[in-house]
């Protein structure tokens, strides 16, 4: 082993030993293959006396200092440490641009990987003898390792004497956009590889597209391998011009863009350690930042700050009879005792009493935070509902312009109902039109169905109004997933890019008749009841439903969620020639095929869902009384 | 193009400051948990007595606060626990005021499974896999919390928060559900169930700092103190199961010596060897932790048995 010191980080070199020496490790392992990565042989097991000591490899000497410094002071540490931030980003780049190598590097010259961990991928892997293969730090399935690719998504922490990091790594594979696009939503900054010998490939584009589709505001362009175009400038010029002319054009169908979003360019060799954590002197013409003086740097979005009030209530906290609180994380802006609140969809208003938390109460809290709210008056607020900002409201709609990814191995089926969950709500949705689709060369195409990792401009229709807002101006309230209601999946991605308001739907509350005592004379609470089966049966069910006392009126999915609101059941039909019988209440849902004789039966299985419904609607008012 | 809002001037009536990155993690781990409790009938907190434990309780605590829990807490007892563990797990389940569930393999622990006698692969697999999915499926519970983060482990570093269990408990890693935002598919079959990690996104040192900012008690194991040791080569193993000690040569048993050590994680007390330490404090722990070059997992032989043993512990249902 030999140690040299470059650039104030010591340089690993490992000799590897000659094959034919029959040396073996402390714990019988064959000579070459680190302790743990026997399999047989544990590598550290006080039953067995396995107790191999590292070596000392990787050491970052400003931290040995540090440490050995009598001056320095661990109160001094951890007081710097309270005041750190947190920075999210995420990877992407193709199979072959080095991504899981500069991930490695990050990790390793950051000195956030262990001993232990170093060598369990000495001499494995394709750097060459003598080299560490960084990407078998982050490459972590079996699969994986076998195949020489990153298949999932895989989060890395790193945490510098300035910011902490959470590393989304995500692949590159054209088939796996709904990983990348996994680890982008969450991200502040994207990290996009480009190959210096490829230049701008159609697959860098698709990389750079889907990460400010996914709304990340700063996106760096890492130009990897310049060691192998001999550090030119020209050919790293060229990448940035090509890559700024083609983000610019980038539409996604709203008029934002990419407007939000700052490129910044840095020429890297990953595998050499070039410009990712330590300056080189291969490149005297690049005097920016290196990557990561950039990832410490760039100032963090604040916009979640900037943002109006808005905050989904996730449960409806209930200990006793004199509490009542909201309970939910802040998903932007800032809220003060004292501060008038729009409850949504309903539009009823009240004011904040008091801001609750096990530390103490707050005069005034701000996102992220998550926090437990009451109101001055006694309002009827359940899971899903929205609080917002009055001066600048969300908006209720059930009708949206939207960017889908699609996630799921089934392609959409526009004829077919999805639940959609958006913020603490899921309910029915239907997507009611295709606009457009992305090719893989980013041109739009027309197209009335999306397979998987397909990327598409469309229309949504949900069964009750949402609260939303627009992806551009607000991530979490701009965000939706759809899931298979028959599998389970999670099928699609969504981004609402715009959307027409609906007008306020009238409450049970806003007149003198409350919506208990509605429940109580007819037995049953509001819902909207959609039938997808022949007319016959649909007259045949509507008849038994209403034999049995239930207060049913047929209505336009436009006046139901009125009807509903105000304790009748609001019946949908969609006549369909399929025997198949398909009723669905609100989120809840039940299909299954019918014949003349179970018409009873069809009715029968519709107040039992009714029932359903019922008690989780009462479960939610009760909130969390458990 | 322009740094628009990014750029703009922070007002300080209107704009607090950024928060700091364990008030982030802290509010990421309540909306998790506060999501799993709304739309999970049957949820229970698997709770393992060790510091990462500590944390997810304290950030339950503050998740139902002013409420109590609305899940129980389940300890899945191999029966080589420290003795110390027990008694604080007792103590902190009363004094958080939270049900306590403890469920043991007994039919294994009755045939004298340990992992001397077994591997510790298949030791694990019975006092711990076995017992997990038998507790689950006894109680019924569909959504189990626990502790586990993601800088632990390769392959718990690409599991999802909420982590999807087939009918039989296993986890197929090449089929996870996308994780979008923070939007959790929660829809699950009839006897499907999942494993949710609120403390993915936290390091060791983000618990180590968290547990010292917010004074979580933590079992003293922990600190450093006069323990008397089995001293194994360079290992130490803690004086606790009579079946560790071997006989000498001379057909002594093995006499333990007193060393200043501590535990680095909390596990079986035979398959957890302990650390020459003087790290009595959380602050000398953090330091102690800084200077650390190998993993912390590096000292529990489970992680080791073959390759990739996380991960297929996993698939077959183990945490």
């Amino acid at each position: 082993m030999a140690l040299t010191h470059d650039n104030d980080l010591i340089q690993l070199q490992i000799d590897q030993p000659p094959a034919d020496t029959n040396k073996t490790a402390a714990n019988g392992a064959p000579a070459g293959e680190p302790e743990t990565w026997n399999s047989t042989v544990p590598a550290f097991n006080p039953l067995f006396d396995h107790t191999p000591e590292p070596e000392p490899l990787a050491v970052s000497p400003d931290l040995v200092a540090e440490l050995a410094d009598p001056a320095f002071e661990i109160e001094a540490f951890l007081a710097a440490e309270r005041s750190k931030d947190l920075l999210r980003f995420s990877t992407a780049g193709s199979v072959d641009d080095g991504k899981s190598t500069l991930i490695g590097r990050l990790l390793y010259d950051t000195r956030s990987v262990y001993e232990d961990q170093v060598r369990s991928i000495e001499g494995k892997g394709s750097a060459g003898a003598g080299v560490l293969d960084l990407a078998l730090l982050t490459d972590g399935l079996r699969a994986e390792r076998e195949q020489g690719i990153t298949i999932d998504v895989a989060y890395r922490y790193v945490s510098t004497a300035r910011r902490k990091f959470i590393i989304a790594d995500t692949p590159g594979h054209e088939q796996y956009t709904r990983n990348m696009a996994t680890g982008a939503s969450t991200a502040d900054v994207a990290i996009v590889l480009v190959d210096a010998r490829k230049g701008v490939l159609s697959q860098s584009r698709r990389h750079a597209w889907i990460t400010a589709l996914l709304g990340v505001r700063h996106v760096l362009i890492a130009v990897n391998k310049m060691d192998l175009v001999g550090f030119d400038q020209a050919v790293f010029d060229r990448i940035v011009s090509d890559f700024t002319a083609f983000f610019g054009s980038i539409d996604f169908g709203d008029e934002v863009g990419t407007g939000n979003t700052e490129l910044r360019f840095v020429p890297v060799s990953a595998l050499a350690g070039d410009n990712v954590a330590r300056v080189s002197d291969n490149l005297p013409w690049y005097n920016g930042p290196t990557l990561l003086e950039l990832l410490e740097t760039i100032p963090v979005s604040v916009a979640e700050l900037a943002q109006p009030f808005r905050l989904a209530v996730q449960r409806v906290v209930r200990p006793d009879q004199h509490f009542r609180g909201f309970a939910g994380q802040i998903a932007s802006g800032t809220i003060r005792v004292g501060d008038p609140v729009l409850v949504l969809p309903s539009g009823r208003t009240s004011r904040v009493a008091s801001l609750v938390t096990f530390d103490g109460n707050l005069s005034e809290a701000a996102a992220p935070l998550s926090i437990t709210l009451t109101l001055e008056e006694e309002t009827d607020i359940s899971r899903g509902d929205l609080l917002s900002s009055v001066g600048e409201p969300a908006t209720v709609t059930n009708q949206f312009t939207a960017s889908l990814v699609w996630m799921d191995q089934q392609s959409l089926d526009p004829s077919r109902r999805y639940l959609l969950k958006h913020t603490a709500r899921t309910i029915q949705a239907r997507v009611s039109r295709v606009e457009h689709a992305l090719g893989i060369d980013l041109a739009t195409q027309a197209t009335d169905t999306l397979a998987l990792n397909g990327i598409a401009l469309v229309e949504i229709e949900t069964v009750l109004p949402l609260a939303v807002d627009t992806y551009a101006s607000n991530r979490t309230t701009g965000s939706f997933i759809l899931i298979d209601s028959e599998t389970n999946a999670t099928a699609a991605a969504g981004m609402i890019r715009s959307f027409s308001a609906l007008p306020r739907t009238p409450q049970a509350s806003d007149g003198p008749v409350t919506a208990a005592e509605r429940a109580h004379r007819w037995g049953h609470p509001g819902a909207i009841l959609n039938l997808r089966a022949p007319a016959t049966l649909i007259n045949a069910v509507e008849r038994a439903l209403f034999d049995r006392g239930v207060f049913l009126l047929r209505a336009d999915p436009s006046i139901a969620p009125t009807l509903a609101a105000q304790g009748a059941v609001a019946l949908t039909a969609e006549p369909a020639d399929s025997q198949d019988f398909h009723a669905t209440i609100a989120d809840l849902s039940t299909a299954g095929t019918l014949t003349e004789t179970s018409l009873s039966d069809a009715a029968a299985s519709v107040l039992a869902l009714l029932r359903q419904f019922e008690q989780a609607a009462s479960e939610q008012t009760k909130g969390s009384a458990l | 193009m322009a740094f628009a809002v990014l750029d703009h001037p922070l007002s300080p009536v209107t704009s607090p400051e950024r928060l700091s990155h364990l008030r982030r993690l802290e509010a990421e781990s309540i909306h998790i948990l506060r999501e799993v409790a709304a739309e999970f009938g049957r949820p229970v907190m698997l709770y393992s007595i060790g510091k990462d434990s500590s944390v997810m309780l304290r950030l339950a605590q503050k998740a139902f606060f002013p409420g109590p829990l609305p899940f129980p807490l389940l300890h899945i007892d191999t029966g080589f626990k420290f003795e110390e563990m027990l008694s604080f797990r007792d103590e902190m389940a009363r004094s958080v005021g939270a049900e306590l569930l403890v469920w043991r393999n007994e039919p294994a622990i009755a045939a004298g499974t340990n992992p001397i006698a077994l591997d510790t692969k298949r030791c694990c697999g019975l006092l711990k896999t076995t017992a997990l999915l038998d507790a689950l499926a006894h109680y019924g519970f569909n959504a189990a919390f626990g502790g586990a983060r993601r800088d632990e482990e390769k392959a718990r570093a690409k599991e999802r928060i909420y982590s999807f269990r087939d009918r039989a408990g296993q986890w197929d890693p090449k089929n996870q559900r996308p994780e979008l935002w923070n939007l959790y598919n929660a829809r699950l079959h009839p006897g499907e169930s999942i494993r949710v990690f609120p403390l993915s996104n936290w390091t060791e040192m983000d618990v180590w700092q968290y547990i010292h900012e917010e004074n979580i008690p933590i079992v003293d194991l922990y600190f450093a103190r006069d323990r008397p040791m089995y001293l194994r080569g360079d290992a130490l193993l803690p004086v606790e199961q009579a079946f560790v000690a071997r006989s000498g040569s001379d057909g002594k048993p093995e006499q333990p010596t007193m060393v200043r050590s501590r535990l680095r994680s909390l596990g079986c007390s035979p398959c957890t060897g302990a650390i020459r330490s003087d790290a009595d404090t959380l602050p000398k722990i953090i330091a102690e932790l800084l200077s650390f070059r190998t993993s912390e997992r590096a000292n529990r032989a489970i992680d080791h048995d073959q390759e990739g043993s996380m991960e297929l512990k996993k698939r077959e249902g183990y945490f």
